[in-house]
């Protein structure tokens, strides 16, 4: 706690002293940048546009026409608007992260098997990228796939997966988690995709009784992490997830914790 | 040219060597199989046109219709001609609309019938080859009109979606100095088994690759090409099930340039590998014929591998593409083998690394049109610095006469380019091509340092990765996931219900016509383009 709550908790930007509120933005107007008459009411158009986003004073510091129709802005000024910290909310992630040994460890503990994953990209997505890198063995950003986890089985289905095809290779493999990539997000093909497959695996598991369906995540570079009831799924991952926070997310929703292990962040073996 | 890696000739020979051991067996699978697209592309080829009232092509129809009465294994030609002589049907359409609607019966005649089949198929398809020609030496004269741009080319892509929308856009990219624009297909087409009909303003990520919009695009580029002096080459993407089908189109329809790779298919569109080796042989006989530049996509094996780990798969790739295009009759002038820039920048010496690898694959491939990519996998938001990161691509490129450059985006993996990405893109490649176009001469790694020394270790993986496929065989190779770290057996995939083993008596007219070579050996369009290639 800081002696005075109240201006510790508004901010502004800073450029290069505090509280001067100064930011960059760049941006292109369907403006010609040709004759002199055109310049000038192209940088009155750019000076409008920062005013009424705020920035006063403003300063194009570079325009430049892109073919005969439009002119490319870059502009410093200063945001009149405060920054409230205390209305700021956070989503704050659910799971501990553990390492790939942890990770073995707890789905040998609360499942006595090996976690069953099946991957695939859905509808016309052919776009592999983001499901490889998450269950390839070599993984990205430094992190390795599921394939490297020893306690998790992985089948990856590869692209444009039909969804009866995904629900029905599911059942047969008999899948504790189904992750679906999606890329593609043209006419919002991501979110009609990932709808379409969690209904599809509801459809297919008995009306009555217990869930009986795997745990549905859906991820991709244009999901917003907070829409997974909207879509039917289970979990949601965005850009920059990495094969680590999906493994630990599985081995957290999937292994029932056996103990102390669900104090977030132990070291490995802590609850072993 | 004289080697600036000190590369060992006899070991570069060796490793040709080996890649012709691994493609071999391949090619005599090709040779004795056929694809239903395969059949429909000598019926495209032959004049057959359009679809049915639900879209579907009338070649697709005539195909089917054959398979299910007398199968494909003597070829589509012998009973579809034969039924057309038969049944006195005026032209193919008429008869593929009788054909669908169950009312012709075909047969695999004999004798003089088969003859007169043979005949008449020979003579419509040698019309549509003809055209094919008549395509490649209007470019060689609207080159020779114009002006040919100096290498590296600049390489643009558009995908709207809407080809209506990627005229203006591919236009506009021209006048802003691109030499080659492509169109990226809509992402479900690969795994079509039909070529969309007409224009399409419809697509995911892309735009139908059909032959109507391939006609207007090329009409609008000749436009713009006239407008500006220099010829504006247009790219499109004969991959996935209808590979054959559609490199026959775009021969028609004059695009230049064409992604057409041996595995690419194969990896990452988890297309059946028997199917794309066969379907890759006849289209890439097209493409020899259309003075079509392929362009592979090894490029995508380090989006997926680690490019320093799997440097040498490039090679291999490159390599193995490099058998499969000579033997299907392409000119090392129509190579437009694919590699990157896709090494992380927090790696030390990166940049030595990606020198070491692209001057290898310079020197591996004199007299061929490179494509170069830019990164993608490191680009992560920062745009500045992804910025930075394309001016090293670019300058990587111009130091080791790279012929093609797909010019890279800063916003690559957030968003589809804003204009104003496209325009700063531009701006750093002209930049970097103004300031640097000339260092290539004077870059000469130090004999024996690093960039000396890693080309010479990933030549030498690439060998022995090379061996073991010739001694296990290609496709078990793939099968083990030697390419992209992704595990492809020769009986999954898509599209293994479309191949066909060849029976004896197999007719295809347009293998014949194009297996006997080119009528046109003059006027070619880029033989200024592998001496531009090898002297820059």
């Amino acid at each position: 706690m800081t002696a005075n709550p109240v201006t510790a908790n508004i901010v502004r930007p800073y450029g290069d002293t505090t509280g001067d509120g100064r930011i960059q933005v760049s941006f292109t107007l369907p403006v010609p940048y040709g004759t002199p008459a055109d310049k000038a009411r192209a940088e009155g158009a750019a000076m409008q546009l920062a005013g009424k986003m705020g920035l006063e004073p403003a300063m194009v510091v570079h325009a430049k026409g892109m073919g005969p129709d439009y002119t490319f802005f870059i502009v410093y000024g200063r945001v009149s608007h405060l920054v409230d910290l205390s209305q700021v909310t956070v989503t704050e992630r659910e799971f501990p992260l553990l390492s790939p040994a942890e990770v073995n460890l707890r789905i040998r503990a609360g499942l006595g098997r090996k976690l069953v994953v099946v991957g695939a990209c859905i509808g016309t997505d052919a776009h592999t990228v983001g499901i490889d890198a998450i269950l390839n063995v070599k993984g990205h950003s430094g992190e390795k796939g599921l394939e490297y986890y020893r306690e998790i089985r992985v089948v990856n289905l590869g692209s444009q997966v039909a969804v009866p095809d995904l629900v029905a290779r599911s059942a047969a493999e008999g899948a504790d988690a189904v992750l679906v990539s999606q890329v593609v997000t043209q006419r919002e093909a991501h979110i009609t995709n990932a709808q379409e497959m969690s209904a599809a695996f509801r459809a297919a598991a008995p009306e009555s009784g217990p869930r009986n369906w795997p745990l549905l995540v859906v991820g991709g570079p244009r999901f917003d992490p907070s829409m997974a009831a909207g879509l039917g799924v289970d979990k949601i991952f965005g850009k920059g997830t990495t094969p680590g926070e999906v493994a630990s997310y599985l081995a957290y929703a999937l292994a029932p914790d056996s103990g102390a292990a669900a104090d977030a962040d132990q070291e490995a073996g802590a609850s072993a | 040219m004289k080697s600036k890696l000190n590369l060992d000739p006899e070991k570069v020979r060796l490793a040709r060597e080996l890649a012709r051991r691994a493609g071999e067996p391949v090619t005599e699978l090709a040779t004795a199989h056929t694809t239903a697209s395969i059949e429909r592309a000598v019926l495209r080829i032959a004049g057959l046109d359009g679809a049915d009232q639900d879209g579907m092509p009338w070649v697709n129809r005539l195909a089917d219709a054959v398979r299910e009465s007398v199968g494909l294994a003597h070829g589509v030609a012998l009973p579809a001609w034969d039924a057309l002589v038969a049944g006195g049907y005026p032209d193919l359409r008429t008869l593929a609309e009788q054909a669908a609607a169950g009312q012709v019966k075909f047969r695999i005649p004999g004798g003089s019938e088969a003859a007169a089949a043979r005949e008449l198929a020979v003579r419509s398809v040698a019309a549509g080859v003809a055209t094919i020609d008549a395509q490649r030496a209007r470019r060689t004269r609207m080159i020779g009109d114009l002006a040919d741009p100096p290498q590296p080319w600049i390489y643009l892509i558009v995908a709207t979606g809407d080809i209506y929308e990627d005229i203006p856009q591919a236009q506009a990219a021209a006048r802003e100095s691109a030499d080659v624009i492509a169109v990226i297909r809509s992402t479900g087409q690969s795994l079509l088994d039909y070529v969309p009909e007409g224009a399409t303003r419809e697509g995911y990520a892309g735009t139908y690759a059909t032959r109507e919009n391939f006609r207007l695009m090329r009409a609008a580029l000749d436009e713009t090409s006239r407008e500006l002096g220099r010829y504006v080459r247009l790219t499109n993407y004969a991959s996935g099930l209808c590979m054959p089908e559609i490199a026959a189109l775009a021969g028609l329809e004059r695009l230049d340039m064409m992604l057409n790779d041996c595995m690419y298919g194969i990896i990452f569109r988890d297309i059946n590998p028997v199917r794309t080796f066969i379907d890759q042989r006849f289209s890439r006989q097209v493409h020899a014929r259309a003075g079509i530049v392929i362009n592979t996509g090894e490029d995508n094996y380090l989006t997926t591998a680690d490019p320093v780990d799997a440097a040498h798969t490039v090679v291999v790739s490159q390599l193995l593409n490099e058998y499969f295009a000579l033997e299907a009759g392409l000119e090392t002038w129509q190579l437009g083998l694919g590699h990157a820039f896709e090494i992380n920048p927090a790696v030390p010496d990166s940049f030595l690394l990606e020198l070491a690898h692209a001057q290898l694959v310079r020197e591996l491939f004199p007299g061929a049109p490179l494509k170069y990519m830019p990164p993608t996998k490191h680009m992560t938001g920062n745009v500045f610095a992804g910025y930075l990161l394309d001016a090293f691509f670019n300058l990587c490129g111009v130091m080791t006469d790279q012929s093609i450059l797909l010019i890279g985006m800063m916003t690559e993996g957030i968003h589809t380019p804003f204009l104003s990405d496209r325009d700063l893109a531009l701006e750093n490649v002209r930049y970097v091509r103004d300031a640097a176009g000339r260092l290539g001469e004077s870059f000469v790694p130090a004999p024996g340092g690093f960039i000396e020394q890693r080309a010479k270790q990933v030549l030498g993986d690439s060998v022995a990765l090379l061996r073991r496929i010739s001694e296990e065989g290609l496709l078990t190779a793939i099968a083990a996931g030697t390419f992209g770290i992704t595990r492809r057996p020769a009986d999954g995939g898509r599209g293994l219900d479309g191949v066909i083993s060849r029976a004896d008596g197999y007719f295809n007219p347009a293998s014949e016509i194009l297996e006997a070579g080119t009528g046109d050996a003059g006027g070619e369009p880029a033989a200024s383009l592998s001496e531009t290639g090898a002297s820059r």
